[in-house]
């Protein structure tokens, strides 16, 4: 965990978890969608790139993420569009800004959801860390 | 964390987490393992999760725990649960995302020795007839209204389209349809997503798979469900798709403020819940049995397309190529049944997340034709290695709120997996060792490789000396179609 920001696989029996690692909630949300789309073998198309507004309120930092990875997913599924650029802001548990990608040009493996399970954003000596199980 | 001096030995193949060993337990821990069984998951969380699964308010009995548990979110995969109604709660997660995960089994009269030189064939025209994959969609395209259709009828809409018949609904868990489904309990975007997927098959450790009898265990079982030594039999294995996990999803997220109205405190946010008479665990109820739904009219449109396979490849070429149902069981569900508890007769949610129904002989809804032998109970092993076929006993029906194992478990994390195990080196050892494979995913294909399971020999020599099952048939794999 060199880096003030990134994400890591752990081991899960049946499931997948990622650890994830930021300075802020925001680059936070941001790895956390990044190491989901390397879970999924996600391979974007190279141009042309798009971009989405994007805008999302939940009780909780914990459930904001979930939703922001479920939205993610959702795209993935139906549009089958990935995104790996993520200009968003998070205040008093709302997300709004913009999201930027491209279609999938393959997806490897499924995540059927990302799950609660002993989920907690918490304040470390370098920021904030969390992990995320997903149900796959 | 939890050591196997915690545990309280009942017999061989039994075992208790007391109460006392954590005090927010409402309930008992009741194991279903061999020593070494629970030896392979002290590694993982699989027994602090049934403690934490024991916490939910409105339990009854004991939380169970089958043998071929491992970890997963929340509940442990083979967790049993139940739960007094209509005061006690039901927890999604204690369902599971992919709602009404089960495996169908079709027989036929097809001789193994006279459709070896086909199988190659066979496997590669079951991939072209039944869609799998991720996003992938399927041949049938359904509208909103026929959507609600498929919530409400399951199966039934399968026989209304033409894609069933009357002995394929008869011989499904619940008849293929659970009552007091509600279309209007589920969301839009669930809805969205179960357009295009019905027949699918996903991807993950979904398949279906063509398997040869290998040996009887109980000629008169065997003999009602039309089950020989050396013909072939099919296996199916999917959900309900991107709608059963939208449809937890969206409940799952809600539960949490209804935790909060509710004043229920729970170890872990998954296990979030809801009265099962409240306003809130009504609609999950309801929108849940539209997944179920899905889900078996889902296994009835594969099990179609899967019989047209067998028709273009062995058709005119072997005597009789007709694939009839032996069963359609559910292992992820939760269900309102009655129960016998400490000698009280009362109505309970039985949650099963990787546990499969296994009513014993006489029970209603059975089909008449299983009625004297009990439920047949479909148990698919790990890749390339064997299934099973049990059935339901009173043994299940006294000690497992007529529950038993659904599979073989992992022991291995996917990401250790797919290290150690390369998908093409598998698929050609699969194939030199006589399985035709077609997979989507070769890392996908290595996920699921046999050495992450435990032995599916084990988890069955276990329920059946526990009494919870009883062996009927052992099936061995000659084609493997993944996503």
């Amino acid at each position: 965990m060199g880096a003030i920001a990134g994400y890591r696989e752990q081991e899960h029996t049946a499931d997948w978890a990622l650890e994830v690692w930021a300075p802020d909630l925001p680059e936070l949300f941001a790895q956390a969608a990044r190491g989901m789309l390397a879970l999924c073998g996600a391979r974007l198309e190279a141009e042309p790139r798009l971009e989405c507004a994007l805008e999302l309120e939940a009780p909780d930092a914990e459930s904001l993420l979930v939703a922001f990875l479920s939205e993610l997913l959702y795209l993935a599924e139906m549009e089958y569009l990935g995104f790996d650029e993520f200009e968003i802001s998070i205040d008093s548990n709302r997300l709004r800004g913009r999201i930027c990608g491209a279609a999938l040009s393959g997806l490897n493996k499924e995540i059927k959801a990302v799950t609660y399970h002993n989920l907690s954003i918490r304040k470390t000596s370098r920021g904030l860390e969390a992990r995320v199980v997903f149900d796959v | 964390m939890i050591n196997i001096q915690d545990l309280r030995k009942i017999s061989d193949y039994e075992w208790e987490i007391p109460k006392s060993f954590r005090q927010d337990m409402r309930v008992p821990v009741r194991i279903f393992a061999t020593r070494k069984l629970i030896e392979a998951v002290m590694d993982d969380r699989s027994l602090e999760q049934a403690v934490n699964s024991a916490t939910l308010p409105g339990l009854v009995g004991h939380v169970l725990v089958m043998p071929d548990m491992h970890q997963g979110y929340g509940f442990p995969i083979g967790g049993v649960a139940a739960t007094r109604y209509p005061e006690g709660v039901i927890s999604p997660g204690g369902i599971g995302y992919d709602i009404n995960c089960g495996v169908r089994l079709l027989a036929s009269q097809i001789e193994y020795s006279e459709a070896r030189e086909h199988l190659a064939a066979l496997a590669t025209a079951i991939n072209h007839n039944c869609p799998s994959g991720v996003g992938t969609k399927g041949h049938v395209r359904v509208s909103e209204s026929e959507l609600n259709q498929i919530c409400r009828q399951g199966s039934r809409w399968a026989l209304n389209q033409g894609y069933a018949s009357e002995a394929d609904v008869r011989r499904t868990e619940e008849g293929g349809v659970l009552e007091g489904a509600d279309p209007g309990a589920v969301s839009k975007r669930a809805k969205e997503r179960g357009l295009a997927q019905i027949g699918t098959l996903g991807a993950g450790n979904h398949f279906i798979e063509v398997d040869v009898v290998e040996q009887l265990f109980d000629a008169q079982a065997a003999q009602a469900m039309g089950l020989f030594e050396g013909h072939l039999v099919l296996q199916i294995h999917c959900g309900s798709r991107g709608f059963g996990h939208q449809i937890c999803t969206d409940y799952v997220n809600e539960f949490q403020g209804a935790v909060r109205r509710y004043n229920i405190q729970l170890p872990d946010r998954e296990l979030v819940c809801a009265p099962l008479d409240s306003p809130e665990g009504k609609n999950y109820l309801a929108a849940m049995r539209c997944a179920a739904n899905y889900a078996f009219a889902n296994r009835q449109v594969l099990a179609h397309y899967a019989r047209k396979a067998f028709e273009e490849t062995l058709g005119g070429k072997v005597p009789n190529w007709h694939l009839h149902q032996v069963y359609d069981i559910a292992h992820n569900m939760g269900k309102i049944e009655t129960h016998v508890i400490d000698g009280e007769r009362m109505k309970v949610c039985v949650h099963r997340k990787g546990a499969t129904r296994a009513f014993g002989p006489g029970y209603e809804g059975l089909p008449e034709e299983y009625r004297s032998i009990g439920q047949p109970v479909l148990v698919p092993g790990s890749m390339g290695t064997a299934s099973w076929v049990l059935v339901g006993t009173e043994g299940s029906m006294q000690r497992s709120f007529g529950s038993t194992c659904h599979g073989a478990g992992r022991v291995m994390s996917r990401s250790k997996a797919k290290k150690s195990v390369w998908g093409e080196d598998l698929r050609n050892e699969l194939e030199a060792s006589g399985i035709h494979v077609r997979a989507g995913s070769m890392a996908g294909l290595a996920e699921e490789a046999p050495q992450a399971y435990k032995d599916v020999d084990d988890v069955i020599e276990t329920v059946s000396g526990a009494g919870i099952a009883r062996k009927v048939a052992r099936l061995v794999p000659v084609a493997v179609i993944k996503g």
